[in-house]
């Protein structure tokens, strides 16, 4: 059976970790790659470096990082942050990652879903939407959650599941930073309306909340942070108590 | 050991060499036809489409090459799906050295099946020092129907072939480069072979 995938997200800045509260705010949580590495070998099931460095110089450190990493760990892992044409997917595919994850390139140009999809594959290509809920409904947001759009979450994974995304990594900016747990309701409703896997992010706080998200969200993968970096929540401790749950996990 | 793999344009070549890395061999990224038939292990890898990964096959003449092939070849993920007989995937012939054809997993389940699951009835010494219901990962739209070339099973909507042997070519549907410890380990035994 398929099992649930725990994700660690390494937000990185000019090659180093790093995670905001809120996306704002952001501290230094270690060598990506020294994190890389425990974080394979204490049984996560994936791996997501998100760049959210934004200057042209920041883009040769991204590629050597991923070399790096590509060389450490036999997982898979995904690269986002910054990625914007085919040309940027190619260097990054090639130099050892096995996803790219595209978000506001995707808003801006949906036809580079297409493009990626038709040059690489659909497995390859994780759409990122960071959506807030505002008076009931799901907004798109764009640089971080600080800029909105016209977009509803919905209608827009709909959208780029149609395009050929392989997978939605979908961020509640209501959630993310508040360790309340996940927005599962919107979780549960991505799932009813696309069939392609959803990862939910923001909102990581207990053990609790990994289940929640699973059983009521249907999220197919669950990703975090700072839980993670910070060691609130332990990997192996974690996949027991949901195994425990009688939730197929990967021991 | 001589080790080519085979470039044809398609693919993550990159954590096939790093794995390797790993296991203290070199690989040599090659479309070469002299290098490819001098090698003494040949792995086929390969993500994206598969009848534009066909036409980059037919374009070099690879199509040709590869079913001559005498020495252990090792087809990955969509390399392995090519090595059938037929691709649901752009409607393509494939190279037809397994004797199964690809199709495409139905709305039932999410497509792609995406992350890890267990692969079980091992056959042959590819499998050796593996238990059954190792979980391995995999990422594919796509998958060969159960065969009588069938070395290895998954269930994903139902049971099909996770990894297919004919003669001396082996292909795997999931990605022994990207499955941890189990994975280098099968791809160690299939340097051995």
């Amino acid at each position: 059976m398929l099992t649930k995938r725990i994700i660690p997200c390494l937000d990185i800045k000019n090659g180093r970790t790093v995670k905001g509260v809120n996306f704002v705010d952001l501290k230094d949580a270690g060598d990506p790659v020294e994190l890389a590495k425990k974080y394979t070998e204490t049984g996560a099931d994936e791996l997501v470096f998100l760049d959210i460095s934004a200057t042209e110089e920041r883009r040769a450190t991204l590629i050597d990082l991923v070399r790096k990493v590509a060389a450490a760990i036999n997982i898979p892992f995904t690269v986002g942050g910054g990625i914007s044409s085919l040309a940027d997917v190619d260097v990054l595919l090639r130099n050892g990652a096995d996803k790219i994850s595209i978000n506001s390139s995707a808003v801006k140009n949906p036809n580079l879903i297409n493009e990626i999809a038709a040059k690489y594959g659909s497995q390859c290509v994780v759409v990122a939407i960071d959506a807030k809920q505002i008076d009931g409904e799901w907004i798109v947001h764009l640089v971080g959650g600080k800029v909105p759009t016209e977009l509803n979450l919905f209608d827009w994974a709909k959208e780029v599941e149609q395009r050929g995304a392989g997978e939605i990594l979908f961020t509640s900016m209501n959630n993310d930073g508040t360790k309340n747990g996940f927005a599962n309701e919107a979780l549960a409703k991505l799932s009813e309306i696309v069939n392609i896997p959803i990862i939910a992010s923001g909102g990581a706080g207990t053990m609790e909340h990994f289940a929640e998200t699973f059983i009521n969200g249907n999220a197919d993968a669950a990703l975090a942070a700072s839980v993670f970096h910070y060691q609130e929540i332990e990997i192996p401790k974690l996949k027991k108590y949901l195994k425990g749950k009688e939730i197929n996990i990967r021991l | 050991m001589k080790i080519a793999i085979i470039d044809y344009g398609a693919g993550n070549v990159q954590s096939v060499l790093f794995a390797l890395e790993r296991l203290g061999f070199e690989g040599i990224v090659t479309n070469d036809w002299k290098t490819i038939k001098k090698a003494d292990k040949v792995i086929f890898p390969g993500v994206g489409e598969a009848s534009s990964a066909m036409k980059m096959l037919v374009n070099s003449g690879l199509d040709v090459l590869i079913p001559t092939l005498k020495q252990p070849v090792l087809g990955i993920c969509l390399g392995m799906q090519l090595m059938c007989k037929h691709s649901e995937e752009g409607n393509t012939n494939g190279l037809g050295i397994f004797d199964v054809n690809v199709v495409k997993f139905s709305q039932e389940v999410k497509v792609p099946q995406m992350g890890w699951n267990t692969i079980y009835n091992l056959k042959t010494p590819l499998f050796e020092g593996i238990k059954e219901n190792e979980f391995m990962y995999l990422v594919h739209s796509f998958y060969a129907s159960l065969s009588e070339n069938t070395i290895a099973t998954t269930n994903y909507e139902h049971e099909y072939s996770t990894a297919l042997k004919r003669d001396n070519f082996f292909g795997v549907q999931f990605h022994p480069e990207k499955s941890g410890i189990l994975g280098e380990q099968i791809l160690k035994n299939f340097l051995n072979l």
